[in-house]
């Protein structure tokens, strides 16, 4: 079984951290990941940089904005993740925007993932069904998940086919919104966490966006497998650079 | 083979709807209903009427003789200059405000670069009574100060655009997720035929008007529907899918696309986007941009502010790599001269983003009973400080 699926089997909920490869220094990546997992998180999330990263509110525009400055490029992830394998052993995600992946050769871009160990993909502007027709088998050849986004606007038709499409998780977007710009969950928020677990999906939901602390952690896990934090932990970089990352893994869940 | 859209929105090889999943049900309630609404009677009564009355529709096709006695042809101007507000943008913005009325939002945002299109969309908002935001990069609004007045003037709201390079690529992001944060009551009117489907098509459709007049005013003036060349810049490309719509499937009538070299193709500082650019995904379309190796989108530049956007929409991708269009890029200095030719011979002073067209005719020459269009797209008073800055006036 994959690594993805592996974890969610595991009997607690899970915490997931996005961070901007390259960011604060374009050389921090690996060093971060590792920290994270030594910090007991359970799966991470890869940003790869983008200029035009329209889901994004203004904290990880301006990460990847300045990750893109100081040279990131989508061939120096590669060569920082390589071997990655050897020392870190949780599910590792990259998050990314289409052109990129397009301008590398999506075909090049899963095999270099399968090659370097990374176990799924987050690609918020390919359309499911633009990957179920023309894209599913080149990520199912080379063992790449592919995680799909819903919304609460989304249609209970279309997460029933998301789910049908989806191996691995379904990334359940809290509210309509980019991200990093909610403080807590609304009443509303929360009835449709509980109406999406209610629909008993074949694949357990994660949530994003909206997550900064320990509060709305246990919120958006009230009804779901795990939580991802983007903003707030950038935020955190921002601030202390790549130290103390176990001060704020701390501040979400308390030892 | 037609040029025109498919059904999924697709220009040959280009266009579709990249678009992460916030966006869908907005942009799938457009999709599923702008058709069916645009066939309405009472929405073509109501569209047609305005255009008329409020507009000033229909646009004369004005035969140059000066300007065409130069270069040795026939050359006629639409002239899109007169519509209201300066510019063809208001056929698309009074077209998508009945569009968003019909679909009951009351909250309507745009981007905008030069502030044409956020001025024709903050016009029709006023007429409607509808809020109004229009993003404006933080440098536009600099360079820009009389369209930022007039939209306030007519009520809108002017948010700056803050992140990336603070232009049009990063007001039409600041659109977006305005519209990914407010998902129920907002229309998004988008300036260009550009972004998602069905935005390219609805506002080629919306700009059809331009070619239909034509046709109707050639056949008045020269007993036939259909020109040699018709003649439009390319930006986005809105007024040039106009200008085209009713002449893409027909092979006699050939296509003239003018893009923004800038300070020359290989400078580092152009516009020209079929000659630079590279397949990939921009606001939501599959289309040309310019771009790194690496995929990250780069900032055009032209010293007309309507034309540095680093796509092009996904029409004229197709027609460029098609071959049915033919495409001349323009530097600045030629469009520049060809602005002062025109107002000097015709007494017209054009948008700089019109004298793009207007500047092909002293290298691609025509056989003088040629009957060449040129779509005249907006008028040159937001340009006058440009102007006086350049000549020296």
């Amino acid at each position: 079984m994959n690594r993805i699926n592996k974890k969610l089997q595991e009997d607690h909920k899970l915490l997931s951290i996005y961070f901007t490869a390259g960011y604060p220094e374009t050389d921090d990546t690996v060093s971060i990941i590792q920290e994270l997992e030594r910090n007991g998180i359970d799966f991470i999330e890869i940003g790869l940089p983008f200029s035009d990263p329209l889901a994004d509110g203004p904290t990880i525009q301006e990460s990847s904005t300045k990750a893109l400055k100081s040279g990131m490029t989508t061939n120096k992830l590669f060569e920082q993740l390589s071997g990655i394998r050897q020392s870190v052993k949780i599910p590792l995600i990259i998050m990314g925007y289409f052109n990129p992946i397009l301008q590398y050769g999506v075909e090049k871009f899963c095999k270099k993932c399968g090659e370097t160990g990374i176990d799924g993909l987050i690609i918020p502007d390919l359309p499911v069904d633009v990957y179920n027709e023309e894209y599913r088998s080149i990520f199912e050849e080379n063992g790449i998940q592919n995680i799909f986004l819903i919304t609460p606007q989304t249609s209970e038709e279309r997460i029933r086919f998301i789910d049908s499409v989806s191996d691995g998780f379904i990334y359940m977007v809290s509210t309509a919104s980019v991200t990093g710009s909610t403080s807590g969950f609304s009443p509303e928020t929360r009835k449709y966490f509980q109406r999406i677990s209610e629909m008993k999906l074949q694949n357990p939901q994660v949530v994003g966006f909206g997550i900064s602390d320990e509060e709305t952690f246990n919120q958006a896990t009230e009804f779901s497998k795990g939580a991802i934090i983007g903003s707030a932990f950038i935020k955190h970089l921002n601030h202390n650079g790549k130290n103390k990352i176990s001060d704020f893994v701390k501040t979400i869940r308390p030892v | 083979m037609s040029y025109q859209a498919n059904e999924k929105g697709y220009y040959g090889d280009f266009g579709g709807a990249f678009i992460p999943e916030m966006l869908y049900p907005n942009v799938e309630e457009l999709r599923s209903q702008y058709l069916d609404i645009m066939k309405e009677e009472s929405f073509q009564k109501e569209f047609k009427a305005l255009l008329r009355d409020y507009v000033g529709r229909p646009t004369p096709l004005y035969y140059a003789e000066r300007f065409s006695k130069k270069y040795g042809t026939k050359i006629y101007l639409k002239r899109e200059d007169l519509c209201h507000t300066g510019a063809h943008k208001v056929n698309n913005t009074v077209g998508q405000i009945l569009m968003a009325k019909r679909l009951g939002k009351d909250r309507i945002i745009a981007e905008t670069g030069a502030g044409q299109h956020g001025v024709a969309t903050a016009t029709v908002c006023a007429l409607m009574g509808i809020e109004c935001i229009v993003y404006m990069g933080e440098i536009d609004i600099e360079r820009q100060a009389p369209n930022v007045a007039r939209m306030k003037m007519l009520g809108a709201t002017v948010v700056p655009a803050k992140s990336g390079s603070r232009t049009l690529k990063d007001a039409t992001n600041e659109a977006i997720r305005d519209w990914i944060n407010n998902p129920l009551d907002t229309h998004y009117i988008i300036g260009s035929v550009v972004g998602p489907h069905p935005y390219p098509d609805m506002v080629a459709r919306f700009q059809a008007i331009i070619s239909e007049e034509i046709k109707i005013q050639l056949k008045e003036k020269e007993n036939r529907e259909n020109p040699d060349y018709v003649v439009a810049c390319v930006g986005g490309g809105s007024n040039a899918a106009g200008a085209y719509f009713h002449y893409l499937d027909n092979p006699d009538v050939g296509i003239i696309a003018v893009e923004a070299a800038g300070k020359g193709i290989q400078s580092g500082e152009s516009a020209a986007t079929s000659a630079l650019g590279k397949e990939g995904i921009i606001h939501g379309s599959k289309t040309l941009l310019m771009q790194t190796d690496d995929g990250q989108i780069t900032e055009p530049y032209s010293i007309s502010a309507g034309l540095d956007y680093p796509g092009v929409g996904p029409m004229h991708a197709n027609l460029f790599r098609s071959g049915r269009g033919e495409f001349i890029s323009i530097t600045d200095k030629a469009a520049m001269d060809a602005g002062l030719e025109l107002a000097k011979l015709e007494g017209i002073i054009p948008a700089i983003e019109t004298s793009h067209a207007l500047a092909i005719f002293e290298d691609r020459k025509f056989k003088k009973d040629d009957i060449v269009v040129i779509n005249l797209s907006g008028r040159g008073d937001k340009d006058l400080s440009t102007y006086i800055d350049y000549f020296g006036l």
